[in-house]
């Protein structure tokens, strides 16, 4: 199905200035202009302006002699684009996908869904009704192909509902003959050099193609003379062989949905709108619910779920969810996304609820219930984790990893808890690593110094600790590959004071080496 | 008078229930408190000591590989770093999760989460000075949770008052100049404790000096050994000034 929003520009502007269609400042002529090099040009005319004379792509200046009262309002692409991407969401409420089709148009998947809603004229109703209600002149049309339902909802004005819609069993290429060759969705020059070959309408084109002329004569290098016209255009908006050939659903035409495509999934839409929390919970609940079922026919668990919140006044609301290992506990779903639904505003109401398991893994059947167990046995650790992670965010619990490097704050990674551990090569333990290490090593002032090189006191956080026993140097050599060549290199020295506090203080560089001046002495790390 | 608390005649065949003084191999309490100066590792080394004490004499299997949880709260993480992979004992190396919390509320979630978890083989929490978050109906709950589904907490107070807690032994620990080494005199050598027992159920208090042998927990008597008193201590419950008041929760 495809949405054509005609005034997508005007319809924008006349719900910012709050007025009905041809009221208010609408029913003065008014254009909508964009500046470029030769002066400023008009993007969009309202009917008043265009009945004066008015039209889209004009100049200013030439618009001004026809109609000197013209009032003009700079236009906003960048905003119409983000209302497109807002409305192709929107429109996921007709299809389980929606493309966006810039400048102003929505392309639904509406394969095996009109029965949802009684039928495809009865659709094109509801999209009608729908988009009418939030202010938006619209004309949309069925058919097999994304190219034809484009090619119908732009150019059939007359023939009304019966017109928009192509059922897979006609003759699409009758019934599409007398549309004008601007419906392949061609770029401007490919439609001057078309309008110059004398091919006017679908029909001329398919023709060619076919290998007869108009008179019934036969050519059989019809198509070839084409193809040879355009042999060096590969795309298809230049391409008019392309465009019929994906019109007629020879060649598929690969579209990217706004939402990327996923499987398991549940709605509910509601009767009546919900504000209040506690309804929202129920039903939430009964679409864990439904879900839970769906992923179990599949043998799957969810690793992300989607909530989308379908407001009545066209707004979207969604909340994500990720999981440490994939689940399908009804109840582990609920509890997780009760966090997360604290912020919703419900506004006037939400009417429709969908959730969406975006990331799914494979998960056997097992025993059911987890909830119930969970208070007799504990919970799983996938599940606490998940708890854990959904209120402390995500870099909050994590599992050290070792990595390779020499570099002690760098040779330890963080990672998910569940992930498995990287390999690894074996790593060499030589030495003692202290307990904790410091998030930043702390600067200490060295009072006195043994002539082999090692503080005997030193102060720490106003604290003076007198060295007892001493084990080291431990030098560490500056990684070269990674760090500049003035890095300096660390001797570190592990040291007990006089009370047994055990710590991790190294030397940062050599008094000689070249690369600064004296050098300071740190804190990194405390032994148990 | 409930019955569940009171010795069972299984444990009172073995030498630590004749004994009412705490040894090493006495069981670990399902909720702990270690107050550790800040600026030591000695809380998570001794938490860790002790549990691996209770886990090997509690006969748990050690093959079942369970994971242990560290929560720190982010001023116990400013004041005494991160948990580092390399110095951690070797067989809790692979299978540690740490929980770097903001608050200490969110610390004493992760906690009560982490109790909850029968996955989980023990949840060593380190929590700095004394929030207000953590007061006695919060640590009473903590007890409960650890006592419902049998996973032990060890809680590391950091730079802190003992204030009222429901914990079932509180110990105060610095460290204590270790036994050198065989191989070289001059170096330190594994880590020794000086731990005081201020208060528990099943022991009176004392103090001794801990060292972390490589396969057990050592304990010998601290040189300036405390008055004997052979009654188990129940009172106790608001210290000295410095300690919040009733009035003030």
């Amino acid at each position: 199905m495809a949405i054509w929003c005609a005034d997508l520009a005007l319809d924008r502007w006349r719900h910012s200035e709050g007025c009905q269609r041809g009221e208010g400042p609408d029913a003065a002529p008014l254009a909508l202009i964009t500046e470029t090099a030769h002066g400023p040009r008009i993007d969009a005319a309202n009917p008043a302006a265009r009945a004066a004379g008015a039209a889209k792509g004009m100049m200013l200046a030439d618009a001004r002699t026809l109609c000197p009262a013209i009032e003009v309002r700079p236009s906003d692409p960048a905003g119409d684009l983000a209302f497109l991407e807002r409305l192709a969401l929107w429109a996921m409420r007709w299809g389980p996908w929606s493309a966006m089709d810039a400048p102003d148009g929505v392309l639904v998947d509406v394969t095996a869904v009109a029965h949802l809603f009684g039928g495809e004229r009865r659709l094109l109703a509801d999209v009608a009704a729908r988009c009418a209600a939030r202010g938006l002149a619209t004309r949309a049309a069925i058919a097999p192909t994304a190219g034809a339902a484009w090619a119908l909802a732009h150019f059939t004005g007359r023939g009304g509902e019966r017109g928009a819609i192509l059922s897979p069993d006609e003759d699409m290429q009758a019934r599409l003959a007398d549309l004008p060759v601007a419906a392949l969705r061609l770029d401007n020059d490919v439609l001057l050099v078309l309008k110059r070959l004398g091919l006017k309408r679908l029909g001329d084109l398919a023709g060619i193609e076919e290998g007869r002329d108009r008179t019934g004569h036969n050519d059989i290098r019809g198509r070839d003379a084409i193809q040879r016209r355009f042999r060096n255009r590969k795309s298809p908006a230049a391409n008019p062989l392309v465009r019929m050939d994906q019109l007629l659903g020879r060649v598929p035409e690969p579209l990217l949905p706004v939402v990327p495509v996923t499987t398991p999934m549940v709605q509910r839409r509601l009767m009546e709108p919900i504000r209040h929390r506690q309804l929202l919970d129920t039903v939430v609940s009964d679409l864990a619910q439904d879900m839970a079922r769906t992923l179990e026919a599949k043998g799957e668990g969810a690793r992300r779920l989607q909530l989308g919140l379908w407001r009545v006044d066209g707004q979207v609301l969604v909340r994500e969810l990720e999981m440490a290992a994939a689940t399908r506990d009804p109840d582990h779903m609920v509890r997780l996304f009760a966090e997360r639904l604290d912020d919703i505003d419900a506004g006037f109401g939400i009417e429709m609820l969908r959730l969406r398991a975006a990331w799914s893994q494979p998960l056997g059947l097992d025993q059911s219930d987890l909830e119930a167990a969970a208070e007799q046995h504990g919970t799983s650790l996938a599940a606490c984790m998940d708890r854990l992670t959904t209120r402390l965010g995500r870099g909050a619990v994590q599992r050290p990893v070792p990595r390779a490097s020499h570099i002690p704050e760098r040779a330890q990674g963080w990672q998910p808890p569940l992930e498995p551990e990287p390999a690894e090569q074996h790593q060499l333990a030589f030495h003692t690593r202290p307990l904790k290490l410091l998030d930043r090593p702390e600067r200490i002032s060295v009072l006195y110094a043994a002539p082999e090189g090692y503080p005997r006191r030193f102060s720490w956080r106003g604290e003076v600790c007198e060295v007892a026993r001493v084990e080291g140097p431990e030098r560490i050599a500056p990684e070269w590959w990674r760090e500049k060549g003035s890095t300096r290199l660390r001797d570190y020295y592990r040291v007990e004071d006089e009370q047994g506090r055990r710590y991790w203080i190294y030397r940062n560089g050599l008094a000689t080496d070249g690369r600064g001046g004296m050098p300071d002495w740190y804190l990194q790390g405390l032994f148990a | 008078m409930d019955t569940s608390t009171l010795p069972k005649a299984a444990e009172l065949a073995t030498r630590a229930a004749r004994n009412p003084r705490w040894q090493p191999d006495a069981a670990l309490p399902l909720h702990s408190e270690i107050f550790a100066p800040a600026t030591q590792g000695v809380g998570a080394g001794a938490a860790f000591a002790f549990a691996r004490q209770a886990l090997a004499g509690g006969g748990v299997s050690v093959l079942e590989e369970r994971s242990v949880l560290w929560v720190q709260d982010a001023r116990a993480i400013k004041l005494g770093g991160r948990p580092y992979r390399a110095g951690l004992p070797e067989n809790l190396r692979h299978r540690l999760i740490h929980v770097a919390a903001k608050t200490p509320e969110d610390a004493l979630f992760a906690m009560e989460e982490g109790l909850r978890c029968r996955d989980l083989a023990v949840v060593v929490g380190e929590v700095a000075g004394n929030p207000r978050a953590l007061d006695f109906t919060a640590s009473r709950r903590l007890t409960l949770t650890a006592e419902k589904h049998g996973v032990p907490l060890l809680l590391v107070r950091l730079e802190a008052e003992a204030d009222l807690s429901s914990a079932r032994m509180r110990w105060r620990l610095t460290s204590a100049p270790s036994a050198p080494p065989r191989w070289n005199v001059a170096a330190p050598g594994r880590p020794a404790w000086h731990a005081e027992l201020f208060r528990a159920r099943a022991h009176p208090p004392g103090e001794w000096i801990l060292r972390d042998e490589p396969e057990r927990l050592a304990a010998e008597r601290a040189p300036e050994i405390a008055p004997e008193t052979t009654a188990p201590d129940h009172g106790d419950l608001v210290r000295g000034p410095g300690a919040r008041s009733l009035a003030a929760l």
